[in-house]
């Protein structure tokens, strides 16, 4: 298995830590444990306040800057307001399932950061089937969305559960095609190894993987324009009506936690993760996710909504064949010219870009129309 | 095998994030397609009819702002044209000029709540709704200014106005309109040609021609199907045969139709009120009306064209100081008329754009 | 559908929310900035004279909620009438100034305050010397332009978005 080495040559960013740093297996796992766990709660929070001080300015108006300097405590005002709240049980929902829905879907988006690197072999895990593993644990935040909208009795609920499952298990698919297309140029699962083989970011040399990525990135997580499941104006809010309290806040969170995790897997795979010039690894990371969070941030406040039959003809007619298209053009460059200048490579697979991008639009047609009843 | 479904009824209730005031529709759903849907309304009567029975003919005018309570001038106006109609009142010409610049100033605020909430339904996160808001908020100033209430005017009387507006309001009025052309075009730069949009509103809740006219639709609703029919041209009231606009029409009778002719009123709404400015006389304000207005005994409709259709008065006197029957012909009850045939075979989702692009307000409604 | 514009609509969506990331907001950060409300603000308590008021109870026979209510008493040597008592209900008022507008002896005003909220519901009544003006019940020139002229200017968005401190 030959890495294509489309780079000029290869950077050492400090040396690989060990697997077991600082000192043996489980203060490994210890010290990674706290570092995860407070990275993702302290970003939540940040990320909280970022999308409503931006989505503010963005709307003409400030955002909340009353709570702590700046409003920064106002995602810390809001955890405490939900945690002193009634924790409302509906009678007759299926009280166990109701129970464990919120703990179904937080935990997943936690789990996922065990294999994403923050500098060069720092992990929790370095497993060498890394973002398979990434893509295994995101499916399972489905399933507790749908015990949330059947142990909720509620029609509204169920409306949304059901369409976040269908929704998210045909996002899957275009999903893992991009990724692979990822995989297959850096020549290894593994998350570090991804990010060691990037001399130039894949944004660049996977442009339609990128597009397809984010794009099903943004629907797996139900943000804007895909945040049918939770519709404000529609279904009052899906899944999530009949929650108060801290299961809400668990379901708030673990929105936010998906969004972090997806924003920090795109970094990873497709711009190049810890890696750049003067300051700390860790840094980059932080500063290209949140760079990431922003462009989701930023369509979310423009554009709206997509109905439910319009999303699975997006995922299965538009981005389904143009990433089988994508994959089976990256195999042919990887096999083909492994050796090949990569500036050749970046245009040419930019151009392919463009020109499928058109040509698909033109030929595409999206969604039913009225039901003859 | 086809799989068998059963349909399952679901109450899109009166306090929803999305229904325009408190309108509760029972809608049958087979999956996420509507079969059926039936609307119940009535949450907000108030008993506006009877109770103008009691007060007297300036008293009702407080009522009236009441009824479309985001298009006061507008109702005003209808009002106090039907009692003058009937106690046959002329209106000095200062006054004709001055109604007219108010009920434009109405008409382009009323449409901007109506696109912008249009389009928060839609789902676009309040952005081009808090940026519609941020014109109407220059215009509500405007009304502020001449008399002293932000929503509910109570600005006309029978016979002209109670005050005179102050000096410095045709300098911030012209500030306004020349500004406000940029701002449209901003909101078309931002949404109008949007794929998803386009998505959403095209050909969704298509209203054909001829049913718009057996159901006496008016106002954009009948306009974006087609019909060219405005009372401002076809039944002149006050002085708008003096004015030269365009009256926009849509084609097929969609959402988006909706959409884009509510957009090109407010561009023709700015082109009068430019040529009132222009043309406005110094003169009285108010003809010569005893305080309390005995009309002679009979029965006078007169109809205007409100941001939301036609809104009719019909009023009936028995030489007393209040109206012996007032009726008001209310648009968004009528325009209500056809949402079962325009919803069914579309989504819920879809049911909520349909509905939000009707416009009603359910003050108008219920009454 | 078609993708007839190529993802063009979008974009264009896209530049407009990125310049006003860079425009100034147009909130007002209430109770530090404020802003001047109109001259002839219909505001919230009624304002009473009683020097010029005769008690001929015609802003009680205007209003069209009856808000306001009048109790009289004869005066024969002086040939008119003495307000007993004069008691204004703002709970009830909908501030529509009908009885400003009717009053044939100019004594009643509309006030300039909106900021008179109270806790109870009996506190919002006014009778007798609660109606008189005072420091924080300003009358208003809804009617009355020699009051309107001494009022502060009013804030429009379309010149500015708060006042200068």
């Amino acid at each position: 298995m030959a890495i294509a080495n489309f780079g000029l040559n290869t950077l050492e960013h400090l040396a690989t830590l060990p697997p077991d740093w600082p000192g043996g297996f489980w203060w490994h796992w210890l010290v990674f444990t706290v570092i995860i766990i407070a990275f993702v709660l302290a970003l939540v929070m940040g990320f909280i306040w970022i999308e409503r001080r931006g989505m503010a300015r963005m709307q003409a108006r400030l955002g909340p800057n009353r709570a702590g300097p700046f409003g920064l405590l106002q995602p810390v005002a809001d955890a405490i307001k939900v945690l002193l709240k009634e924790d409302i049980i509906p009678a007759r929902g299926d009280k166990i399932v109701h129970w464990l829905a919120p703990v179904v879907v937080f935990v997943p988006a936690l789990m996922i950061f065990a294999v994403v690197p923050f500098q060069n072999g720092a992990l929790l895990a370095d497993l060498n089937i890394g973002i398979l593993y990434v893509v295994a644990i995101s499916s399972v935040a489905t399933l507790g969305v749908f015990m949330a909208g059947w142990g909720s009795n509620n029609k509204y609920s169920l409306l949304g559960a059901m369409r976040n499952v269908a929704a998210v298990v045909s996002y899957e698919v275009p999903l893992v095609l991009s990724i692979v297309g990822v995989v297959m140029i850096a020549g290894s699962l593994s998350m570090n190894q991804i990010v060691l083989a990037q001399n130039i970011p894949f944004i660049l040399l996977q442009p339609l993987g990128f597009l397809i990525f984010f794009i099903g990135g943004c629907a797996e997580i139900n943000r804007s324009p895909f945040d049918l499941f939770e519709a404000d104006s529609e279904i009052v809010a899906g899944f999530h009506t009949e929650y108060s309290g801290m299961k809400f806040a668990m379901f708030y969170l673990a929105e936010y936690a998906e969004a972090l995790a997806i924003s920090a897997i795109i970094t990873t795979l497709f711009l190049g993760g810890w890696r750049g010039p003067l300051l700390a690894p860790w840094l980059w990371f932080v500063i290209k996710t949140i760079a990431v969070f922003f462009v989701m941030i930023w369509t979310r406040t423009t554009l709206p909504r997509i109905r439910i039959d319009q999303l699975m003809a997006l995922a299965w007619k538009f981005l389904f064949p143009l990433a089988l298209i994508n994959l089976f053009i990256t195999a042919i460059e990887v096999l083909a010219w492994p050796e090949a200048l990569p500036w050749t490579m970046i245009l040419v697979n930019i151009a392919i870009m463009a020109v499928l991008v058109l040509l698909w639009s033109k030929f595409f047609k999206l969604g039913w129309g009225r039901v003859a009843v | 095998m086809a799989l068998k479904t059963e349909p399952f009824v679901l109450n899109i209730g009166p306090v929803h994030p999305s229904t325009h005031g408190v309108f509760r529709m029972r809608a049958t759903l087979d999956g996420e397609v509507i079969v059926d849907i039936e609307p119940v309304f009535g949450y907000l009567h108030r008993g506006i009819e009877k109770l103008a029975e009691e007060r007297t003919y300036t008293g009702v005018i407080p009522l009236t702002d009441r009824l479309d309570y985001l298009a006061s001038m507008s109702n005003n106006l209808a009002y106090v044209l039907a009692v003058e109609k009937l106690a046959k009142i002329k209106v000095p010409e200062r006054a004709e000029y001055l109604r007219v610049i108010m009920a434009e100033l109405q008409r382009i605020a009323s449409h901007l709540i109506a696109v912008g909430a249009f389009l928060n339904d839609c789902g676009a996160f309040f952005t081009p709704f808090l940026y519609m808001f941020r014109e109407r908020e220059k215009i509500v100033d405007l009304f502020e200014m001449v008399c002293g209430q932000r929503l509910l005017y109570n600005y006309m009387r029978i016979g002209g106005f109670n005050q005179d507006i102050p000096e410095e309001f045709l300098p911030a009025l012209d500030k306004f309109v020349r500004q406000m052309p940029g701002f449209i075009d901003e909101y078309d730069r931002l949404l109008a040609e949007n794929e998803i949009l386009l998505a959403r509103a095209k050909g969704v809740g298509i209203l054909p021609k001829e049913m718009a006219i057996d159901i006496c639709a008016s106002g954009p609703v009948l306009r974006a199907s087609g019909v060219k029919w405005d009372i401002r041209k076809v039944d002149p009231y006050s002085i708008y045969d003096h004015f030269e606009f365009d009256i926009p029409i849509g084609s097929v009778g969609d959402c988006y139709d909706r959409y884009r002719v509510r957009i090109e009123e407010m561009r023709q709404s700015l082109r009068i009120i430019k040529q009132a400015m222009e043309q406005i006389p110094p003169g009285e304000i108010r003809a010569k009306v005893p305080h309390l207005v005995r009309p002679p005994i009979g029965e006078a409709y007169a109809h205007i064209e409100a941001p939301k259709g036609e809104l009719g008065f019909y009023l009936v006197s028995d030489n007393s100081i209040a109206p012996y029957r007032c009726h008001i012909r209310a648009p968004s009850l009528i325009n209500l008329t056809a949402l079962r045939e325009m919803m069914i075979g579309w989504k819920v989702q879809d049911a909520i754009i349909i509905f939000g692009s009707i416009d009603i307000t359910m003050g108008e409604v219920d009454r | 559908m078609q993708f007839e514009r190529y993802g063009k609509g979008i974009a264009k969506g896209l530049r407009v929310t990125i310049t006003h990331l860079l425009r100034h907001p147009v909130t007002v950060q209430y109770p530090e900035q404020r802003l001047n409300t109109s001259r002839r603000i219909r505001g919230n308590e009624l304002i009473w004279d009683n020097i010029k008021c005769t008690g001929c109870g015609t802003c009680a026979k205007t209003c069209p909620q009856g808000a306001i209510e009048i109790i009289t008493s004869v005066n024969l040597e002086e040939n008119k009438y003495t307000v007993e008592e004069i008691e204004v209900d703002t709970g009830y008022c909908i501030q529509c100034g009908l009885c400003v507008e009717a009053c044939p002896y100019a004594a009643l005003f509309m006030g300039y305050a909106y900021e008179r909220a109270q806790y109870r519901r009996d506190d919002v009544v006014q009778t007798n010397e609660g109606l008189l003006p005072s420091a924080e019940r300003r009358p208003s020139g809804y009617m009355y332009p020699e009051i309107a002229k001494e009022l502060p200017r009013q804030t429009l968005l379309v010149e500015r978005i708060t006042e200068e401190k």
